[in-house]
């Protein structure tokens, strides 16, 4: 990363499972966009498989998830296995959707980097992603 | 501490400007125009007498794990004063796969009940008389193969299928832009649609064999009007598309096409929405259509209260917005209504919530007096003159589809998509601007950790059991016949005259699964592909 002119981090913004509500998933796409990051929404119903292989080739920084169905346990754990089954232990995962309070310590317990439960705001979501990076950047110096 | 009174805004969400005062001055009725309810052009209401005639339907969406759990659920609300069934199915149902599906393990049983076979069906209306109860799905990909469930269920009772009542929600185009289960593209899809309205013209004549929804254009994030105007745009698109392949006459059907809807919180603005809607259907089914009868101009409605409304802060708040959206939805004049439950900003309802749900209606139909005489609000300024507005809405957004090639077209190349995400992003800034106001999210907000909730947990067994009755029946049934009904779909798919739902109900009943059925027929047409726009 040249000094000045960083490269744009870049994020893949995914629907795993079945559950076809993404109005959160493209708002936080957009908002994402806006705050200077490369941002690429796979669509709706993806397999987890196909999310992992997608973070691998476009060469994401961050992996956002977006469930509704109340399947985010088990999905959260499935992609984090894939991503680190193709060797994307440094990508970030983030979730967000219909996550009630209890859920969120076990997501974090998990290795899911934040979660943004229902109720939270477009700047809240951008500020926690901006965040991920600043714990590691103060760390590297 | 007293809030500053802030000024009411001058629009509503519509965008549609609303004066401080109106009068005969500026806002004078021409009576004609508007009409007696039960008389065309409807804008007072389907009917003459109102609710005093029949009350609306409480029908609480209701589905979950397995078909036993969710039968007793259902017997649970009928004793409880439901009047009539909303069947929510899981995601692998509606979309096609089933429950032994490696791909869908975590979805089995999990937003609505897994029907795999008509086995599972059966059970579901276990000692429910399907001639007394009138059922509703909220089902669309699979819908057809829904259909053949309960007419194989039905025989199986001893109802003889003219006596089923009911309404499969089977409108697929939406799906393709707001709610996802799509499995086949657009014009197979609406080919199997008509197939249903001509099997429900001929054999079902008190069934609905469509709902066309605009709910989930609404809850992905459109204004009322566009609401209005995309279902309306997407009945046209089914309509002429029964009317192309030339077997029946549009007094023949339109009895049997019924709509769907969210009502919001713009109060007025959700009555004007209704009562323009049922007004502009009732003249496209007469003048574009060239409808005899008055009853097919009839623009019957269900809808929701809740959706994207709720919100997670202070979430018995919710309670009220429920309840002023019931009442809203009532003076719009819907023929049934499903009220959502307040915690559903979290998870799926309690049974203590869902039962608040229902006593919400039966509170506003039983002690406010609203449904004491018809359409109170006719005859308001106020209210004709929104309606004009709204109806004014709906034509230039229809006329802007219709230059975009037409609903399929707008679908395809993912334009109506980008409207909605556009509002969707507009609606988000607004409340976090603060320039829309929502008590206790950007008005009024406490720092109270969440209210402790007792939270709907998914039966763990569940799901196995699913597995184990879909091996059994698997187990039971001729392998042979299964095939051979399958081959003899795929071949019938093939040919764009051929009506499926005979064959569909022979395969169910030879107990061939939603996803072999489906999969049949994915070979045959292919799968849709979605633009992504954001």
């Amino acid at each position: 990363m040249t000094a000045g002119s960083p490269q744009p981090r870049r994020v893949l913004v995914a629907k795993p499972g079945l559950d076809g509500h993404d109005r959160g998933a493209k708002i936080v796409a957009r908002a994402l966009r806006d705050a200077g990051y490369e941002v690429i929404y796979t669509g709706i119903r993806q397999k987890v498989g196909v999310i992992a292989e997608l973070a691998l080739q476009e060469d994401v920084d961050l992996v956002g998830l977006s469930v509704l169905s109340g399947a985010h346990l088990g999905l959260a754990r499935q992609v984090l296995d894939a991503l680190r089954a193709n060797g994307l232990d440094d990508v970030k995962v983030v979730i967000g959707g219909t996550i009630p309070a209890s859920d969120c310590r076990a997501l974090l317990d998990l290795g899911v980097d934040a979660v943004f439960p229902t109720g939270t705001s477009i700047e809240e979501v951008v500020a926690g992603v901006d965040g991920l990076w600043k714990e590691s950047d103060v760390a590297a110096g | 501490m007293s809030p500053a009174h802030e000024p009411a805004p001058v629009a509503t969400e519509s965008g549609i400007p609303v004066e401080a005062l109106y009068s005969p001055a500026n806002a004078p009725l021409d009576y004609a125009a508007i009409g007696d309810p039960g008389s065309y052009p409807f804008t007072r209401g389907n009917f003459a007498a109102g609710y005093r005639h029949k009350l609306w339907t409480f029908r609480q969406y209701s589905g979950f794990g397995t078909a036993d759990e969710t039968n007793a659920r259902y017997k649970y609300l009928l004793a409880n004063g439901g009047t009539g069934l909303s069947v929510a199915a899981d995601l692998p149902t509606q979309i096609g796969y089933d429950s032994d599906d490696p791909d869908v393990t975590e979805e089995v049983g999990r937003v609505g009940v897994a029907l795999d076979t008509l086995a599972d069906a059966e059970i579901l209306f276990a000692g429910i008389p399907l001639d007394q109860v009138s059922t509703s799905w909220t089902v669309n990909g699979t819908a057809a193969v829904m259909l053949a469930f309960y007419v194989a269920v039905g025989k199986k009772q001893g109802v003889p299928v003219e006596k089923l009542r009911g309404t499969i929600q089977n409108d697929i185009l939406k799906e393709y832009v707001a709610r996802g289960t799509w499995i086949w593209p657009p014009e197979p899809s609406i080919r199997l649609i008509v197939d249903t309205i001509e099997f429900c013209a001929r054999h079902i004549p008190r069934y609905n064999a469509i709902s066309v929804a605009g709910a989930h254009f609404r809850d992905a994030g459109c204004t009322a009007a566009q609401e209005m105007a995309f279902t309306l745009a997407d009945g046209v698109t089914y309509v002429d598309a029964v009317l192309e392949r030339g077997r029946m006459t549009i007094d023949e059907f339109a009895p049997q096409v019924s709509f769907f809807f969210y009502t919001h919180s713009d109060f007025f603005e959700e009555i004007a929405k209704y009562r323009a809607g049922r007004r502009r259907w009732a003249r496209l089914v007469k003048e574009r259509w060239g409808a005899k009868n008055d009853s097919s101009c009839l623009f019957r409605m269900g809808c929701v209260a809740g959706g994207s409304t709720l919100y997670a802060p202070q979430p018995h708040n919710n309670i009220v917005r429920i309840a002023y959206e019931a009442m809203a939805s009532v003076l719009g004049g819907v023929q049934s209504m499903f009220t959502s439950a307040w915690d559903e900003p979290f998870a799926l309802p309690t049974e203590e919530s869902t039962t608040l749900a229902l006593r919400t209606q039966q509170i506003l139909a039983y002690e406010t007096g609203v449904a004491r005489t018809v359409d109170p609000l006719g005859g308001s300024w106020y209210v004709e003159s929104l309606t004009d507005a709204m109806e004014e809405r709906i034509v230039e957004i229809m006329a802007d589809l219709d230059d975009h090639g037409g609903m399929v077209r707008a679908i395809e190349d993912g334009y109506v998509q980008g409207l909605i995400a556009e509002e969707a992003w507009k609606a988000q800034k607004a409340i976090e601007s603060g320039e829309r106001p929502i008590v206790g999210v950007n008005r009024f907000q406490t720092d109270e950790p969440p209210a402790d909730m007792t939270i709907y947990g998914l039966d763990a067994g569940g799901r196995q059991r699913q597995l184990d009755r879909l091996a059994q029946v698997k187990a039971d049934r001729s392998g042979d016949e299964v095939r051979r009904v399958l081959k003899e779909l795929q071949t019938a798919a093939e040919q764009n005259d051929v009506n499926l739902m005979p064959l569909l109900v022979e395969a169910v009943e030879a107990y061939a699964t939603v996803g072999e059925i489906t999969g049949a027929l994915r070979d045959t047409w292919g799968e849709y592909r979605q633009p992504v726009v954001f």
